[in-house]
């Protein structure tokens, strides 16, 4: 019996269109934008001003609050200004825009292909390393990986989970790194155990990527104490708390961390990230983004430089299809509709996905007919049909007391509504409200 | 420049849509439609058909004078209404009783609510009840099934059901065995349908059948029938077990009288069922112990109609309190 999480859940078509496509890498871009803020938390401190000239590595802004990372330079060039640029979310914000020239990078960092298994630093290092590189969690969440490593007094950490279940339709650049870079993965793996001081990583894969299970059970009989899992594919079995429930049987308690009941969850792209930070003193400046759609003449996977405009990822892959619709950064259940082509990569981007403009449209909103499918679908065990009504209603008390908090937006919800109800949208508003009542509260 | 749609997630919907679950409901109630054409002939036609157009004009109408709203009777659920009023009658009811039927189903149980998804009742059961006691007579003469290649029971033109020849034999302080040879036999007829009785109830088969696909398409749970059946088994088993003279075996409950449709497509009826799975066990209990004790203990010889009737009207409660299971739920100590 493969494991998988118990309560709801979705399966939508999966789509992986570009899962046999290898990673590719693509051109460095003419101007790269790069946003102080790509992570989780404060936005980093710029360092540079216009007509700085940086290389590729440089340091450019300085993540100093504690939840808050480092941003290099993934090209090498002139600062042309630092501005507000329309990034991901939508919104403008600042950014330093580098006019590219040549492709010189820093001295320390190590750009050859060979496999260093060895790991010689020791927990403390290891964590400064990672924090000074700039890492975050590329599962998309975008966390501060150095943050999470620091387990917290009175807590124990017992064993990593390496999320390699990519959930997400569509999305395969987890798939593709796991296939290309397992070695790495593993060795990534390693080290993240080290600085947890954990004995057991357990890797957790889901059953529609059979080639990277078998890959990696492989690759795993070489390295102590990591196995592997193939999980029943079920989305949103790559959310952290749905995870850690599939592979240890342990339920995270609302509002809490994974800490809680010793686990830590790391992204297989996050523990290759990790692997090039320590073993080869690469910052966090490229990533794999898979590029897809239907209408998408050549779907693939590319190994693409922080701040390079999708527009250029786009062209790559055979460019903007007539009947596009909607661009969204990200899969469909969780991504976010994109505004404009120029909107850079950044360390969160996963993928990129074209919808035609057949997909693109929501239907009418019909009234509910109490199916109760958002309930049995709500991974959380939340009731969105009842959040929904008391958002509308704004009765945000009761919001809260109805667990609104515990929603993890995995949109199982509204995929499944037979009347297609908007729930997510009125979840997140409801969030949103009532995450500003909760800190006016505490700040009394 | 391009301008592209802009919306939050998720981008990707289910294919599956109100229209899509109200016609799976209606493919379901056909087997039953069958059963009943075989055993009363065109008359169950001509009953099935007053019910469903009364049902969408009244629904159309309403909307487009009373409530100026956009028509929406091709969503399918006043045709479920229209068939499910139409099995819940004899099938010789004069066509005029049929419309008032369907005016106070969709008029008062349905559209007075604000329309489909809004009512706390079942439709087809507030007018069938409705019916129920203001046409007593009309509504309880059940023409006697006659196949259509074959012989009927007896050559009476109507006869009372097997659940009215119990409660009136009881009544006259007959024991149940006493009463038993009146009865037609459990598999061959009662299963089959080759009873007395509304149109749409008598073959526990038929319903079944459509109850099994369902399942399988997911239009109804199990929690609500599974409930229902078990609480009528064990609740009607105890009686039966102390005294098996005074009160009829379990068996007869499950196969006669509106039992099965209730079971599978009147408290299944997800508008006025409860929203969690615990809440649809309770739901489905409540109507199975009221169903009982209304036929047993009650004046009225079925009690179907009533009992899920009533429970409809605890579900804004019973959604209150039994909420589904959270995740990471923290247990309090005290």
């Amino acid at each position: 019996m493969l494991k998988t999480f118990k309560l709801g859940g979705v399966h939508p078509p999966e789509n992986k269109i570009s899962e046999d496509q290898a990673i590719e890498v693509l051109s460095i871009p003419k101007v790269a934008n790069i946003p102080i803020s790509q992570h989780l938390g404060v936005p980093a401190k710029p360092l540079v001003i216009k007509g700085d000239l940086v290389k590729v590595g440089q340091l450019l802004a300085k993540g100093e609050a504690f939840i808050s990372a480092n941003i290099h330079s993934s090209v090498s060039g002139k600062v042309l200004k630092i501005d507000n640029v329309i990034d991901t979310s939508g919104y403008r914000r600042p950014t330093i825009v580098i006019n590219v020239d040549g492709d010189e990078w820093e001295d320390d960092i190590d750009r050859n292909d060979e496999l260093k298994k060895e790991i010689s630093l020791t927990q403390k290092e290891i964590i400064d390393k990672i924090n000074k590189l700039g890492v975050v969690g590329l599962g998309g969440a975008t966390f501060p990986s150095h943050v999470k490593l620091m387990v917290p007094d009175g807590k124990k950490a017992e064993v990593l989970i390496i999320n390699g279940v990519e959930c997400e339709p569509y999305l395969t650049s987890d798939h593709r790194l796991m296939m290309e870079k397992g070695e790495e993965i593993l060795v990534g793996t390693q080290i993240l155990k080290k600085a947890l001081g954990v004995n057991k990583a357990m890797i957790g894969i889901e059953k529609n990527k059979p080639d990277a299970i078998q890959h990696l059970t492989e690759l795993a009989k070489n390295y102590d104490g990591i196995e592997v899992y193939g999980l029943k594919v079920k989305y949103p079995q790559g959310a952290e708390k749905q995870l850690i429930k599939a592979l240890v049987n342990r339920e995270v308690p609302s509002g809490k961390l994974p800490i809680e009941v010793g686990t830590v969850v790391n992204n297989a792209g996050t523990a290759f990230a990790v692997y090039e930070a320590v073993q080869k003193n690469k910052p966090l400046i490229e990533r794999v983004v898979t590029l897809t759609g239907k209408s998408v003449k050549k779907p693939g996977n590319f190994m693409v430089r922080v701040g390079t405009p999708i527009l250029e990822l786009i062209e790559a892959a055979g460019g903007l299809p007539e009947d596009t619709g909607k661009v969204i950064g990200g899969g469909p259940m969780m991504g976010k509709a994109l505004t404009s082509l120029d909107v850079p990569v950044v360390k969160g981007t996963s993928g990129i996905l074209i919808m035609k403009e057949s997909e693109s449209s929501r239907e009418n909103v019909l009234n509910c007919i109490r199916c109760s499918k958002c309930v049995s679908v709500c991974p959380m065990g939340l009731e969105p049909y009842l959040l929904e009504k008391v958002v509308m209603f704004e009765d945000y008390e009761r919001t809260e007391q109805e667990r609104v908090m515990d929603c993890i937006e995995c949109g199982s919800c509204q995929y499944t509504c037979p009347a297609n109800r908007p729930l997510l949208d009125y979840l997140r508003l409801g969030k949103n409200k009532v995450g500003q009542i909760i800190r006016t509260r505490s700040k009394k | 420049m391009n301008l592209f749609r802009v919306s939050g997630s998720p981008h990707i919907h289910t294919d599956a849509s109100v229209k899509s679950i109200m016609y799976g409901v209606i493919y379901a109630m056909i087997p039953a439609l069958l059963v009943s054409i075989y055993f009363f002939g065109l008359d169950a036609v001509r009953v099935t058909l007053i019910s469903v157009a009364a049902c969408l004009m009244v629904e159309a109408l309403v909307q487009k004078y009373l409530l100026k709203t956009p028509v929406t009777i091709n969503d399918g659920s006043a045709i479920i209404t229209g068939i499910l009023l139409a099995f819940n009658v004899p099938s010789n009811l004069p066509w005029w009783i049929i419309v008032i039927g369907a005016i106070v189903s969709i008029g008062i149980g349905k559209m007075s609510f604000g329309g489909v998804g809004k009512n706390i009742f079942n439709p087809a059961l507030v007018g069938r009840v409705f019916l129920l006691i203001s046409f007593p007579v009309q509504m309880t003469s059940w023409p006697v099934p006659k196949p259509l290649m074959g012989e009927s029971l007896t050559d009476a033109i109507t006869g009372p059901t097997p659940l009215g020849i119990m409660k009136e034999g009881l009544g006259t302080g007959k024991t149940v065995q006493e009463m038993m040879p009146e009865i037609p036999n459990y598999v061959e007829n009662l299963m089959t349908g080759f009873q007395g009785g509304s149109l749409g109830e008598v073959s526990a088969l038929a319903l079944i059948l459509g109850a099994i696909y369902m399942l399988v398409r997911r239009i109804i749970t199990w929690q609500t029938p599974t409930a229902y059946i078990g609480s009528v088994v064990v609740f009607s088993g105890i009686l039966w077990l102390i005294d098996p003279t005074l009160y009829v075996d379990p068996l007869f409950h499950l196969v006669t009288g509106g039992m099965m449709l209730g079971v599978f497509f009147m408290a299944t009826d997800m508008v006025s069922s409860p929203m969690s799975a615990k809440g649809q066990l309770i739901f489905g209990m409540g109507c199975g112990i009221l169903t009982i004790l209304i036929r047993v203990f009650g004046a009225y010889p079925e009690g179907v109609s009533f009992a899920i009737l009533i429970m409809n009207a605890f579900v804004p409660l019973i959604d209150r309190g039994f909420k589904p299971k959270r995740f990471g739920e923290i247990v309090k100590i005290k």
